[in-house]
């Protein structure tokens, strides 16, 4: 294909970012080029919206999980992009007894339902799709989310009772299906760690070798690592990023061992992580100061990026904020796209959505004064 | 009876509806029962006001009608005579700072 005619297709392409926040959700569209920006919303005014997803097998079906601590969890679901909303099912009931967990004061606490942090809808069934949930559990609805079902493997295999809350509750909040076996994923909870199934889900196994964690009563436990989010490229899947409460750390067998590769990243403290959509070895991460100083290092906002798999780092800067700046960016806020010239996107908790258009060299924000940012998906749209 | 039910913004827009709705329930008209009318109308408010289990209120949800807190009553208790005769609603409310 020549450049022209790449480029033309890049134009043509239209890119969709899903932004939830403390207040509602927001769809932000542009054209390939990615500058001029259309923003709609805000969708659920007033709910905290921890998440939006649009179906990888469906784009124009998009899933919606706005709640509120007064009147508890909605699901709603979308088929023209965001446009207009239905709801759809929204119980959540545990399997059984679901028994206790530890409370931040290593007491048993009973397991509660308080919201949906995560949702993954399926590669291949637009029907489909998995929920992340706080008291960590993982669910399932194959019938386009009008009821849900737990998959109590996870939270019944055995390591439950040790699981604790991180600040942000004890969440479900990335799930990682293996792309090239439907029957094997990775899920991670904070704080408990990343398990494992590979047998679509009836059992799991904690693999969290490697994990070193301050806070906890053995540092390197079985479970109870407070894991923030985890990453991976589709061509890759054995490689396997994770941004921990500290520590940056990879995989290259799935999960089952991990060791560091924060580097010389100047903290390794932090919430997101993402990987390029076209280089495996190429990641991103936004280091923040630590965990009782809730804001970029310095005043100054910066993404760093690896192009070696880790230990190598690099800040990125251009274009985004370098003094003044104490925001923090939520872990399930960072995307990217698929188009040629990879975008990267985050939002932060001061309303921002930042967009890059050339894999992370520069910056500009898409919006800037949104409710605090939740979470930020891409969709990619030919 | 037909009975007239304020809800709270976020549930008026989850249930689509503007204004107060009604619901017509058999006597006696006790708060359950107009709970579950209500529910039984606009099933997506199942799990918003009480909990779908047990039927206990949520934490954050109160009832009021005739200047009076119903939130504590026993769900089995009738409804005071203005609210079953129409001339009250039933207040469902965020509770205070509700969002």
């Amino acid at each position: 294909m020549s450049s022209r005619s790449a480029a033309g297709q890049q134009v043509m392409a239209e890119v969709r970012v899903l932004v939830g926040t403390r207040k509602g959700a927001f769809v932000l569209t542009a054209d390939g080029a990615r500058k001029d920006w259309r923003v709609d919303g805000p969708h659920f005014a007033g709910l905290e919206v921890y998440h939006v997803a649009g179906s990888p097998a469906a784009p124009d079906r998009v899933w919606a999980a706005p709640s509120t601590s007064w009147f508890g969890q909605q699901v709603h679901r979308s088929d023209d992009g965001g446009r207009s909303w239905t709801a759809v099912g929204s119980d959540f009931t545990y399997a059984g007894v679901p028994g206790t967990h530890q409370w931040y004061d290593g007491t048993p606490h009973p397991w509660e339902f308080a919201r949906v942090w995560h949702l993954e809808p399926s590669a291949t069934d637009p029907d489909t799709v998995l929920a992340g949930v706080e008291d960590a559990a993982l669910f399932r609805s194959v019938d386009g989310g009008s009821t849900w079902s737990e998959l109590p493997g996870l939270r019944e295999h055995g390591s439950g009772p040790h699981w604790q809350p991180g600040a942000g509750g004890m969440c479900l909040h990335t799930i990682l299906p293996d792309p090239r076996d439907p029957a094997r994923m990775l899920v991670a909870i904070s704080a408990a760690g990343v398990f494992r199934t590979d047998d679509g889900g009836a059992t799991w196994r904690p693999t969290n070798a490697g994990l070193v964690s301050e806070g906890i009563p053995d540092p390197d436990a079985e479970v109870g690592h407070c894991v923030h989010k985890l990453a991976l490229h589709p061509d890759r899947p054995d490689t396997v990023y994770m941004q921990k409460h500290w520590d940056v750390m990879r995989s290259d067998d799935g999960g089952e061992h991990w060791h560091d590769v924060g580097g010389d990243l100047p903290t390794d403290f932090g919430f997101v992580v993402d990987v390029h959509a076209h280089e495996p070895e190429t990641v991103y991460v936004l280091p923040i100061t630590s965990d009782a100083e809730h804001f970029p290092p310095e005043g100054k906002l910066r993404v760093y990026r690896s192009r070696t798999g880790g230990h190598e780092w690099e800040p990125l800067s251009r274009g985004l904020p370098q003094e003044h700046c104490y925001v923090d960016v939520l872990r399930d806020a960072m995307a990217v796209d698929g188009l040629d010239s990879c975008g990267v996107y985050f939002g932060t908790t001061g309303g921002q959505v930042y967009a890059s258009a050339d894999a992370g060299d520069t910056w500009a924000p898409i919006v800037r004064d949104l409710p605090a940012v939740l979470s930020v998906e891409v969709q990619t749209l030919s | 009876m037909s009975v007239r039910v304020k809800l709270p913004t976020h549930l008026r827009r989850l249930a689509r509806v503007d204004g107060e709705i009604s619901v017509d329930v058999a006597e006696p008209v006790t708060l359950a029962a107009v709970l579950d009318a209500v529910e039984s109308l606009h099933p997506e408010l199942q799990g918003a006001m009480r909990d779908r289990a047990t039927g206990r209120r949520r934490a954050f949800v109160r009832y009021f009608a005739c200047e009076e807190d119903l939130s504590h009553e026993p769900p089995d208790t009738p409804l005071p005579e203005p609210v079953t005769s129409g001339a009250e609603p039933l207040l469902v409310v965020g509770a205070m700072a509700g969002g």
